[in-house]
């Protein structure tokens, strides 16, 4: 008879300790497959769609892909107070552990045994961001077009030390350009 | 006062030019504090970078660390809010303006034209903490296996990072 009721309007406490339980679990950087867990399949705030269009919009945008998220879905849900509740709930838990950890740091930097430890860690963070960077390349990149925008942005960075502002307004606007609608429509026509 | 201010400006700037996330401006964040102002060593860098893999939730709080070594918990305060406050701003109005430009094809242009200039942004981002990170046989076999494992199953980085950890502490340990 009647439409099926509206969406409860979610609290902003709970928009908050969702993201905090996120903030607080979320290791290693996975950060994306924590955010779907919880949002889509979890809590329902949002469907696949609606996370996904969340998800293009954070990766385009600069900002970690983490907190632009948080700031997105809370303002979807309760506007600028839900993006407040959902940042602070995803940054809390990991300042104040990798502050606890820094100051501790900064008292045994000299300890050969944390030297070690530290060592590993950045070992294996190498071969987890390399992977990462691989896994997004592949879903990501479509071409040769692609793979030369990668490599001359990359050339540029890391080899002739180009700062990193003067590769985005350069590269940045011609890659755009590339991709600009009238071409993209003209190659489809082929 | 003035070290307050330039944190706030480093990590204010660094943050707006992140286009694909943290990874991709470690080799900027590495020239202005390690070579241009001198607030850590690179050694230190790439540790403070391993603090952040430690810790829950965005590796990039490790600015905070950065912060505190250069002025306390002020400077920590300082690092956080250059960090956040630009970019999470930035997000809010352009996230509200990308919903009308829904459709549009210039939208699209925008989303396939950044994507391969924020991969090699993440390359080189790799490359800046390689270079530091890995520099003897054990760390370069270390990160070699910790990529061919994630490649090759769904693993939970955090065991592999916490692993790594214990394994140097046992082998790299002096």
């Amino acid at each position: 008879m009647s439409e099926s009721p509206p969406p409860p309007r979610v609290s902003l406490r709970a928009i908050f300790r969702t993201f905090l339980l996120i903030g607080a679990t979320s290791f290693g950087g996975g950060v994306v497959a924590y955010l779907r867990e919880m949002l889509v399949e979890n809590r329902r705030w949002l469907d696949d769609e609606e996370f996904l269009s969340a998800l293009e919009i954070s990766q385009t945008l600069p900002g970690l892909n983490a907190t632009n998220m948080s700031i997105i879905v809370g303002d979807k849900l309760r506007r600028v107070p839900g993006a407040l509740a959902a940042f602070f709930g995803m940054v809390l838990p990991g300042t104040l552990v990798v502050m606890v950890l820094g100051i501790l740091y900064g008292q045994h930097s000299h300890n050969a045994w944390v030297a070690g430890a530290l060592d590993g860690v950045a070992a294996a963070a190498v071969g987890l961001l390399l992977a990462v960077t691989v896994q997004i390349a592949r879903k990501e990149l479509h071409g040769v077009v692609d793979v030369v925008i990668v490599l001359v942005t990359c050339l540029a960075v890391s080899e002739l030390h180009v700062p990193l502002y003067i590769a985005l307004l350069v590269i940045g606007p011609v890659a755009i350009w590339l991709y600009r609608p009238r071409a993209a429509a003209r190659r489809g026509d082929r | 006062m003035s070290q307050l201010l330039s944190l706030l400006g480093v990590f204010g700037l660094l943050s707006i030019l992140a286009v694909g996330g943290g990874t991709a401006i470690l080799p900027e964040m590495k020239h202005l504090t390690v070579t241009r102002l001198g607030w850590v060593t690179a050694d230190q860098f790439v540790e403070i970078y391993s603090l952040g893999q430690m810790a829950p939730g965005p590796n990039m709080l490790m600015v905070s660390v950065i912060g505190y070594r250069v002025a306390g918990y002020l400077g920590a305060l300082a690092a956080l809010v250059g960090f956040f406050l630009p970019a999470c701003l930035l997000t809010l109005g352009a996230s509200r303006l990308w919903v009308h430009f829904a459709g549009s094809p210039w939208r699209e242009a925008v989303q396939r034209g950044l994507a391969p200039v924020a991969i090699g942004l993440m390359a080189a981002g790799v490359i800046a903490i390689a270079k530091v990170a890995t520099r003897d046989a054990a760390t370069i076999a270390l990160a070699a296996v910790v990529t061919v494992v994630l490649l090759w199953r769904h693993v939970n980085p955090a065991l592999l990072i916490l692993a790594a950890g214990v394994l140097g502490l046992l082998v790299l340990r002096g």
